[in-house]
This record gives structure tokens, C-alpha cells and sequence, in this order.
């Protein structure tokens, strides 16, 4: 693994390169030979499940944890060599809050601002800023474990921005957020990317990833097993889906083996008992499948066609859907 | 609980534009100075917000002394007032020792809640934030120690050291608990929970402190047991403490505790920054 440190070239255009990340637990490989090449000023997302490796290498490209194998550039520095560079031009927000939260929202942003190495009146100048851009000017003076889920996330995010950051790390920022509070953080995010901020985010949403990130790295088991933008994971999929909403679940499965023979396509069926899901890639076959069922006496009580999701996409990559293997995990745990 | 949800909602939160978020320089990094200053500060902070975390320094030292010296006065020594000059001293020291655990409870909470990862991100002489909060436990230390002295003076303990040996023996105080700190920051660093290191702490502590000359004199002790105490910390920081309230102290004694603490820093102290860099 070491000697690839000579193949990875150093690239002006990259936050981040990685090659053959590893850190293992025991006897479990939680990343597993992650390969990165992140380019600047986009917003790059990590999609997975729960236990999927997302913090782990997260907090690997941080400086917070060392790597069992591979090697990294982070803003052209060597990973694990020169962690005083890249902590001096990186931002790390973790997946839980990570504020002093006796604290006020002020006092916190004031310690984090002297840290950088503001004086005091800079330092007090610059809190009140960050609070008033994120909305939080009311709450200043309330202590932070005050503050609701939302607010909470918006402190953690701006104490990680005191100073811009040429790169900064957010795990899972919406986790547990409505989706008010949702968008208020994608608002940050694109405001930070358009100062010019890389930023690198986990995410279990599917929604989330497609409508922020510039890439995707879907995460499985450690592995990255897709690559991409969004329309171009969406492509791999195939051009279409069509969902179909039967009115009797136990049609299921006659209609999928009607659709299987008849169209010739691959059906899955979802959580739902009463859909059936087939992959369809010219859409003058809807009609034909839809009149087929319709000649079998099959009822169907809503259809949709379109291009396939994200969650299609995680499933026809792992073969099972995001939640369902979020679930699985629990369960092993 | 309800307000925050109806200020938010009431008002639509615009932020203003990117350039308010980014920030306008990039400071030079903080001095090793200013950025003790800033943990010490936090730690300032913590005592203002939660005023509770200073009972350890205030109730319990009160409650020690009250309990000791009314329920074993009589029993050991025969009467309180007397008993209260050999035991005052002694169970400062106790009462002082035991509180130094806090600081490694403290420690072990910034990790849990994850504070400590973003300061461990950030590019700084990353001991200062143990000596910053450190430095702030010696202020919770002397008023531990003044509250304990006060009292004992309302109860009718006179230290024949005067006020000059009541300094020495707070200063000797204060610098043994300095260093006994990062026995619990090393701790702390290491064990999960904060009821883990308690129990730890409980382990260390309970022998430490009864198994010395802080409640008996050793000489009625069976000789093993005297060996033990003779080489016990806390018992020579008691001895000394003892010396220079009532003015006896020799320079012997006041070595020992000087060099017991330069051990306990000179080994605990790198350990725990060591695993402070290295905590995974
Ligand atoms: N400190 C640790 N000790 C042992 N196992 C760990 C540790 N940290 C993570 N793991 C394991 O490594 C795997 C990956 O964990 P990681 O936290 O990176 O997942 P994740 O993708 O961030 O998941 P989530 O969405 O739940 O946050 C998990 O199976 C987890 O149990
Ligand atoms: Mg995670």
C-alpha cells in the first residue's frame, strides 16, 4: 500500500485524493480500499446506509483518525504527514453536535474565533456576524443546550466557519432536521461553495445527495460501489422506471411475472406489498405493460414513469433499498 | 422548551449574502498564551452557567470537616478541639486530592460529546486545552481549601505556622493537586464513561487517603501497614501540610512533596498528551 504514495501525483484541481483507504475494527472492515478524487469548489456527497463507513472516512480525511492502509492528499498535503497544514485549512462538523453546550451561542462562537487566533474584540466582532447571518442573533445570549435541533446544527456549522475553511467536512448535517431547518442548511452549504468552500458532506438521503451534491459516491460495506454525478448514477440505472400502485397485493406477483414475460424487463418489489417496480427503457413499452395488465384483469389503482431515483439507483446497486439495509444492520448490531 | 420553536417559525430567516459567512482574513495563529487564555475562559464560563459543578469545592468540604471532626473527634482524640489541629490539615489534603478527579470527568465529557474532536481539528498547541482547564481547577482548588481553613478557624483550629504557614501549606496543596490532576485527565482519556472512572477513581482514592496519616497517627499501625503510609502520597503531602501550619515544617519535607509531584507530572502529564494526540 505505501508504495502507491509515489503513484499518487499531487493535482492542483483536487481537494481531496485518496487511494485505498482502509481502517478496520476488530475483524470488521469498516472502509475497505476507498479510492477518492474530489475536485475544488463542489459540493461532493457520500451516500450510504447506516454503517456504511461515512464517518469513518470522514474522520480519517480529518486528522482524527490515522488510516490502517491507503494514502490521501488533502489541499496537496501529504495525509498523516503534514496534519498541521491541512487541520490549519480544514472544518470538521460531526454527526453529533460538537459545541460546548453550557455555553451560549455567542460564548462558543467567541472561544472558536479566538482559537484561530482572533483578538478579543475581533474575536466578539466576528461571533456576532457568523449569529446574525445564521439567524440565531436572538439566541446569542441562551445557552446552547436551549436551542432546538435546527438551531443546534446551525451553530455547529458556523463554529466550523469562524474562519472559511478551504475544505470542510459536514456528517450528516440534516439528520433528525425538518425540512425547514433542511433547507436552511442546503442554503448554507451552496453560500459556502459559492465563497469558494469544498465541501464534503455524508448524507443517508437520497433527496439530499441529488439535490446538493455536485458527486456522489454511493457507500456500501466500506466500498464505494458507484461514482458520479447524480444523472450520470441515474443513466447507469437505466432510463426508466415504472412504478406501479396494484389495487389487490395479491396481483404482485402474477403482475411482475406478466411484466417479466411480456415487456422482457427486471422487476423488483418494494416494502410495499402492493407495488411492483420495473425497470423500462422505451417508453412506448409503458402503455403496452399497462395494457397487459389491464387484459389479465390485474387492477391498478396509480402508475408513474420516470427516471429512476436515487433510491432505485442504491437498489439496483446493492440489490436491497437504503432503508431496508439500514435496517438490516440493527439488526446484526 | 416552546419558545425557540415560536420564534423560529414566526420570522423567515433570511441569511444574508455569502459574503457576511466567509470570512474576510485569515488571523495569524493565536500564541501558546492566548490560547491557554481561551480554554481558561471556557472553563470561567462552565462555572458561570453551571454553578452546580462547585459544590464539589463547597459543600463537600464543609461536610467532611463538620462530620470528622464532631464524629470521630471525641471517639479518637478524645476532644474536637484538639482533635481539629492534628485533623484539619489532613483532611484538607484529603477533601483536595479527591476533588482532582473532576477534571478528569470533565475531560472525559468534552470527548463523549465530541468538543474535543473540533479542538483536535484545529491548529493549535493542542496542551493548552488541558493546562487552560487545568489552571482554572487550581482557582477551584484554593477556594475549596479557604473554605475548609475558614471554617476550621470558626471551629477553634489556631495554626501555630501563622498566616505565612497557612500560605505554604495552600501553595503545597495546590501544587500536588496540580499534578495528581493528570493522573484523572490520563484517565479520563482512557475509560468510556464517566461512572467508569468514579469507580476508578473511588479504587484509587479510598486507600490513598484512609490508609495515611490523615485520620491516625501511623505509629499505632501494624509496622506493614506503617511501610505503606510512609510512602504514600497523600501522607506526605499531610505531613508537610501539617508542618507548615503549625509551624514545624523542616525543608525534608517540603521536597518530598515537591518531588513526589514533579514524578506524577513528569509521567502523567506527557502520557496523557500522548494519548490526548493519539485518542482514536
Ligand atoms: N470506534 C469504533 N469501534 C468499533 N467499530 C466501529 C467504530 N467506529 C465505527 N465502527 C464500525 O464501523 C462501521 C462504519 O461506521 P461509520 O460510523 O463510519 O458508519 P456511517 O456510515 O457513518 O454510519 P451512520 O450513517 O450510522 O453514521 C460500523 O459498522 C461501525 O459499527
Ligand atoms: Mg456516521
Amino acid at each position: 500500500m505505501l508504495e502507491s504514495a509515489k503513484q499518487l501525483p499531487r493535482s492542483d484541481f483536487l481537494a481531496i485524493e485518496a487511494k485505498g483507504l482502509v481502517k478496520i475494527y476488530g475483524k470488521q472492515r469498516a472502509v475497505d480500499g476507498v479510492d477518492l478524487a474530489i475536485p475544488k469548489g463542489m459540493v461532493y456527497g457520500f451516500l450510504g446506509p447506516n454503517g456504511a463507513g461515512k464517518t469513518t472516512t470522514i474522520r480519517m480525511l480529518a486528522t482524527l483518525l490515522k488510516p490502517d492502509a491507503g494514502v490521501a492528499h488533502v489541499l496537496g498535503h501529504d495525509l498523516g504527514k503534514e496534519n498541521d497544514e491541512i487541520r490549519s485549512r480544514i472544518s470538521l462538523t460531526g454527526q453529533y453536535a460538537s459545541i460546548d453546550e453550557d455555553l451560549t451561542g455567542m460564548e462558543n462562537l467567541t472561544m472558536m474565533a479566538k482559537l484561530m487566533g482572533y483578538s478579543r474584540r475581533e474575536a466578539k466582532m466576528r461571533a456576532s456576524e457568523l449569529l446574525k447571518a445564521f439567524g440565531l442573533e436572538e439566541a446569542a445570549k441562551r445557552q446552547v443546550k436551549k436551542y432546538s435541533g435546527g438551531m443546534r446544527r446551525r451553530i455547529d456549522i458556523a463554529a466550523s466557519i469562524v474562519v472559511t475553511p478551504d475544505l470542510l467536512f459536514l456528517d450528516e448535517p440534516t439528520s433528525g432536521l425538518d425540512p425547514r431547518s433542511r433547507n436552511q442548511v442546503w442554503d448554507i452549504v451552496r453560500m459556502l461553495v459559492g465563497s469558494g468552500t469544498t465541501v464534503l458532506l455524508t448524507t443517508q438521503y437520497l433527496e439530499e445527495a441529488d439535490q446538493l451534491a455536485d458527486r456522489i459516491a454511493v457507500i456500501n460495506k466500506g466500498k464505494i460501489i458507484a461514482e458520479g454525478t447524480s444523472s450520470e448514477l441515474k443513466a447507469a440505472v437505466g432510463s426508466g422506471t415504472l412504478n406501479i400502485q396494484l389495487v389487490r397485493p395479491e396481483d404482485r406477483v402474477r403482475a411482475g411475472n406478466l411484466l417479466q414475460q411480456k415487456i422482457l424487463t427486471t422487476v423488483h418489489h418494494s416494502g410495499d406489498s402492493a407495488s411492483v417496480t420495473a425497470q423500462i427503457n422505451d417508453p412506448a413499452l409503458v402503455a403496452e405493460a399497462i395494457s397487459e395488465l389491464a387484459r389479465e384483469g390485474i387492477a391498478i389503482s396509480d402508475f408513474s414513469f420516470g427516471r429512476p431515483s436515487l433510491d432505485e439507483v442504491f437498489l439496483s446497486l446493492t440489490g436491497h433499498s437504503a432503508e431496508g439495509e439500514a435496517d438490516a444492520e440493527e439488526e446484526t448490531l | 422548551m416552546t419558545d425557540y420553536i415560536e420564534q423560529d417559525a414566526s420570522r423567515t430567516v433570511e441569511f444574508p449574502m455569502s459574503e457576511t459567512i466567509a470570512s474576510s482574513k485569515r488571523p495569524a495563529r493565536p500564541t501558546v498564551l492566548a490560547t491557554i487564555g481561551a480554554f481558561a475562559t471556557r472553563a470561567l464560563l462552565r462555572i458561570k452557567h453551571v454553578p452546580e459543578q462547585m459544590f464539589d469545592v463547597t459543600l463537600f468540604p464543609v461536610i467532611f470537616l463538620l462530620m470528622f471532626t464532631y464524629l470521630f473527634g471525641g471517639a479518637i482524640a478524645g476532644s474536637t478541639a484538639e482533635y481539629l489541629q492534628f485533623l484539619l490539615p489532613g483532611i484538607l489534603v484529603m477533601t483536595v486530592s479527591q476533588i482532582t478527579m473532576y477534571t478528569g470527568i470533565d475531560l472525559n465529557n468534552d470527548i463523549r460529546k465530541g468538543i474535543f474532536d473540533r479542538f483536535r481539528t484545529l491548529p493549535i498547541w493542542l496542551p493548552a486545552a488541558l493546562i487552560g482547564a487545568l489552571l482554572v481547577d487550581v482557582i477551584r482548588y484554593s477556594i475549596a481549601s479557604i473554605i475548609m481553613i475558614g471554617l476550621g478557624l470558626l471551629l477553634g483550629f489556631r495554626p501555630e505556622g501563622g498566616f505565612i504557614g497557612v500560605m505554604g501549606a495552600l501553595v503545597l496543596i495546590l501544587i500536588f493537586s496540580f499534578s495528581l490532576s493528570w493522573i484523572w485527565t490520563a484517565l479520563g482519556l482512557i475509560v468510556r464513561s464517566e461512572k467508569s472512572l468514579m469507580m476508578l477513581s473511588f479504587l484509587v482514592m479510598m486507600p490513598l487517603t484512609f490508609i495515611s496519616n490523615v485520620f491516625v497517627d501511623p505509629s499505632t499501625l501494624p509496622s506493614w501497614l506503617q511501610g505503606f503510609v510512609s510512602i504514600n502520597p497523600i501522607s506526605i503531602l499531610a505531613t508537610a501540610v501539617r508542618g507548615f501550619m503549625h509551624g514545624t515544617v523542616t525543608a525534608e519535607q517540603i521536597i518530598w512533596v515537591l518531588v513526589v509531584s514533579v514524578i506524577l507530572t513528569a509521567i502523567f502529564a506527557p502520557f496523557t498528551m500522548y494519548l490526548y494526540r493519539n485518542k482514536e
